[in-house]
């Protein structure tokens, strides 16, 4: 009965163009790191295996300064927001609705709905008024944005992961006396832990990938790795771009590997 | 998490004394600080110098106008100068600190801009033309007609690089009017004959020196030594001078009012007057500079390369722009911004 | 005479604001109340270089349906202004079929294969999604390029003899964002097929109804709230796109980011660009309301 089903579902063309779809989303990626190992200097005549450009990348220092400072960013960014995100999803899931939950709802997905270039410019206007009013020119304006808008990105796997909770292990917890903190510490948080280390990979790699917001924030001599490598695909095209893809490419496999692990329904 | 918070503390200080020592931030055009440069500097000086990129003197204006960028040093062009002047974005130098302030070329000392160069050391120099690819079309390219009325073989194949100053200077050139003028007549029809050509053109973008060696784009209004360093990578692209009118241009770096380093500005400003350091300048991208005696540190290519060495008979045509009045500076911007859209 | 229950509620209700707060006050400062500032902006005049004026204006509103000949002085219609803004709709609304087209039978082949297969593939889609939009905008680039892969290989096979110009033209945009925004399409897509009672089908045909009949008029109706989700998500996105225009586009082919970008660099129109900015939120926010009630009434009659 069950193969029926299966043989039923197929519906005519739909698996050619599934087929077809994952080559071609597949395709210039793997074209891209394909090239990344060229031997010659063209991004687009192969002329040899070669790992020269990898070495080259990283002694330039600027990809080095910008590769730097895009992981800090990311890092401190993604605990921030992770932190904050838990807060609010223990606040607002498996409770009593209560008034103006909507709005907290609302403001905590703001960053998914609205585009990423109103954002950014109107972060550069606030930010610039202060840059001018303090003096203050540090990581720090950097580091607010990217905190604010991965809220959403962490918020979202850990509240899935709060309602997938079995909420008897708490009453039980309570029934023996434990106070909230202790419940929270030893009943709560670690069944949590998945999800916040889910949300706290998606956080990083949403800090990690952000171009727009960076661009408009940053001050003298603060690109991000991303800022950086859009100057040079615009004015400069080499086959480091490459390279430099190639391993942003791998870690983002790396986090995302890890974060299907971490999410996999217990069986 | 104590330990974590007292390491994120610590990155955040470090950010922050990392900046009060030794440190210079320049504010100048992509693709047009040589590296070696860089290098040999805090070699013999200790000071790191952090170049943030931008592509045209407008976007420049406005994120130091909007403050709070950061930089110490900014590199305008010549009619721009006034602007940052007038604003008061720039600081007059000290000359006490400049030594070698009397190796700057005579010929270029007493501007109109900057007269005795109180403000701003001379960067580079050159003009705007025609880069067109000979194989894509080998007729005459000393004219602005190749982007404002395009031969067929180029059609849709032409970038205009979005400098609102150059491209309205060659067009109101080209309709036989001046740059800056104020006649709505002439402004009038250099504005159609820039719309009329827009959609000959296939785009509007900066990085040609990569995009015409690559064969991306064809041919396009550029600045002659990039034209020059992109046929050093194709032999192909060659550089043309519009006998209708082309602007010349100076480049000078300015200290910003609100610059934080403003010891180690003065001491890079000392280091690149050096003959030998403004050869190093010219050889990166390829541009003449304003410093007297540089010449034997120049790439020997240089000194008889056509985008270099202007031919006699079309050096009247080209004219270093004024900074246009507020009007006519209004009409500029109509015009532009009619255009760019 | 509060009773227990309203007790309860009330700290409830503190508990939830105070959990809250930390991710409220980051929000507010570096996200959503800066928007309000933007919207200040917009009435106010362009200062002569960039920045602004404080000076109340509503030049900057009128401005991005009108503008003034500067010759004649007459107000008419911006016709290059419409031109860029429906550029973006059209391109964003061509992104979304066009995602929907591959993307639904990719959404139906994951969800129609066994449970191992299917979190492999699932895998497969998200890596491209969660992948560096630099990196994919430009791995797109390179193939485009008339220098590029496709050209390189075309010529090589003979098939044309001079390069293909495709970048920095409108198509370049479409391709770019659709190839960028597609796995956006295909997880909800997903989502919403995998709930899918594939009995249903069975029942379809057993009373003899075609393939075809049976999409359109038992799957699709089922699937809505996913196909709804799949568009906003690829509409939203790609209308406010700014990365692949830009390098796609050749500066020539601007969407309303680039234009934004542009009134705070050269175009030195700040209030415009803020202006813009709250059109472009406007034109977004009416799309998600056109989502949740679509949603809604599908939930109501599901």
């Amino acid at each position: 009965m069950a193969d029926r089903t299966f043989s039923i579902a197929r519906l005519p063309g739909f698996s050619t163009i599934a087929v077809a779809v994952f080559v071609m989303l597949y395709l210039p990626i793997v074209l891209l790191v394909m090239f990344s190992f060229n031997a010659g200097s063209s991004p687009a005549i192969w002329e040899g295996f070669s790992l020269q450009w990898y070495p080259r990348a990283w002694s330039n220092e600027l990809v080095k300064d910008a590769t730097l400072r895009s992981l800090i960013i990311a890092s401190v960014a993604a605990v921030i927001s992770t932190t904050v995100a838990t807060m609010a999803a223990l606040g607002t899931t498996r409770r009593a609705r209560t008034k103006g939950q909507s709005f907290i709802y609302l403001l905590i997905n703001q960053p998914l709905m609205v585009p990423e270039i109103v954002t950014a410019v109107a972060l550069l206007i606030f930010f610039a008024s202060i840059k001018v009013a303090t003096g203050y020119q540090g990581l720090g304006y950097l580091i607010a944005a990217h905190s604010a808008f991965c809220i959403p990105f962490a918020y979202l796997p850990i509240r899935a992961r709060l309602e997938g909770m079995d909420l008897t292990l708490e009453t039980a917890a309570a029934d023996l006396y434990a106070t909230p903190w202790r419940t929270f510490r030893h009943v709560t948080l670690p069944i949590l832990m998945p999800g916040m280390v889910a949300g706290l990979m998606l956080a990083f790699i949403t800090s990690l990938d952000d171009v727009v917001i960076s661009l408009f924030v940053k001050s003298a001599g603060q690109d991000t790795l991303p800022t950086y490598m859009l100057g040079q695909i615009r004015r400069n095209v080499t086959v480091e771009v490459n390279a430099i893809s190639t391993l942003l490419l791998g870690l983002t496999v790396i986090m995302l590997s890890g974060f299907f692990v971490l999410t996999r329904k217990k069986d | 998490m104590k330990r974590l918070l007292s390491t994120v503390a610590v990155l955040l200080a470090s950010t922050a004394i990392a900046s009060a020592e030794g440190e210079l931030q320049l504010f100048n055009w992509g693709d047009y600080t040589s590296p070696e440069l860089l290098e040999k500097f805090q070699a013999e000086t200790g000071i790191k110098v952090t170049v943030t990129d931008y592509d045209s003197n407008d976007t420049a204006l406005a994120k130091v106008e909007a403050g709070g960028g950061g930089y110490d040093l900014v590199v305008p062009s010549a009619n721009y100068v006034q602007i940052y002047v007038e604003k008061g974005l720039i600081q007059e130098l000290d000359l006490s600190k400049l030594p070698n302030h009397a190796n700057i070329a005579p010929e270029w000392l007493d501007v109109p801009w900057d007269p005795g160069r109180l403000y701003t050391i001379p960067w580079q120099w050159g003009s705007v033309g025609m880069g067109v690819n000979s194989d894509a079309y080998d007729g005459d390219i000393n004219t602005s007609a190749i982007f404002l009325d395009p031969p067929a073989e180029l059609v849709g194949k032409i970038n205009v690089a979005p400098e609102m100053n150059d491209v309205l200077s060659l067009a109101l050139m080209y309709v036989g009017g001046e740059a800056c003028t104020e006649d709505t007549e002439v402004l009038k029809k250099a504005r159609d004959a820039l719309m009329a050509a827009k959609p000959k053109w296939q785009s509007m973008d900066y990085g040609m020196t990569t995009k015409l060696a690559s064969n991306d784009v064809m041919a396009s209004t550029y600045w002659n030594g990039a034209i020059f360093r992109a046929r050093l990578q194709n032999d192909k692209i060659k550089y043309g001078y519009p006998k209708e009118g082309y602007p010349l241009w100076m480049d000078s770096v300015a200290l910003l009012s609100d610059a934080k380093n403003v010891d180690e500005a003065h001491q890079f400003l000392n280091f690149i007057m050096e003959p030998e350091n403004a050869g190093l300048i010219s050889a990166f991208a390829r541009y003449a500079n304003g410093i007297t005696g540089s010449d034997p540190f120049m790439p020997a290519d240089m000194a008889d390369a056509p985008e270099i060495l202007i031919p006699e008979e079309l050096q009247a045509a080209g004219h270093f722009l004024p900074t246009c009045s507020a009007k006519a500076l209004e009409y500029y911007t109509a015009i532009w911004t009619e255009l760019r859209k | 005479m509060p009773t227990a229950e309203d007790k309860a509620s009330a700290r409830n209700a503190r508990t939830v604001w105070l959990l809250s707060a930390p991710a409220l006050v980051l929000l507010i400062l570096a996200a959503s109340g800066p928007l309000l500032i933007v919207l200040v902006y917009s009435f106010l005049t362009p200062g002569e270089y960039g920045n602004v004026e404080w000076a109340f204006s509503t030049k900057a509103w009128v401005g991005i349906l009108y503008s003034r000949d500067i010759f004649d002085g007459t107000w008419k219609l911006a016709d290059a202004h419409l031109t860029i803004f429906w550029r973006s709709v059209k391109l964003s609304l061509y992104t979304t079929l066009f995602a929907f087209i591959a993307g639904f039978p990719t959404a139906w082949f994951i969800a129609t294969r066994g449970p191992r297969a299917r979190t492999a593939l699932l895998f497969l889609i998200t890596i491209p999604f969660w992948t560096n939009l630099l990196v994919r905008t430009f791995a797109i680039n390179q193939i485009i390029r008339n220098e590029g892969v496709l050209n390189t290989l075309l010529l090589w096979l003979g098939v044309i003899d001079t390069p293909l110009a495709i970048i920095y033209t409108d198509f370049a945009v479409f391709l770019g964002m659709t190839y960028v925004y597609l796995p956006l399409m295909v997880l909800p897509l997903f989502a919403s097929i995998d709930r899918f009672d594939m009995r249903l089908l069975e029942a379809g045909y057993d009373l003899y109804a075609s393939r075809w009949q049976v999409l359109r008029r038992i799957v699709v109706p089922v699937v809505k709230p996913g196909i709804i989700a799949g568009s906003i998500l690829v509409f939203i996105p790609s209308l406010g796109a700014y990365v692949t225009p830009r390098i796609l586009g050749g500066g020539r082919n601007m969407m309303i980011g680039n234009f934004i970008d542009l009134q705070f660099g050269a175009g030195r129109n700040w209030p415009l660009g803020a202006s813009l900015s709250m059109t472009l939120l406007l034109i977004v926010a009416v799309a998600l309301v056109f989502y949740v009630r679509f949603a809604n009434r599908e939930s109501r009659h599901g």
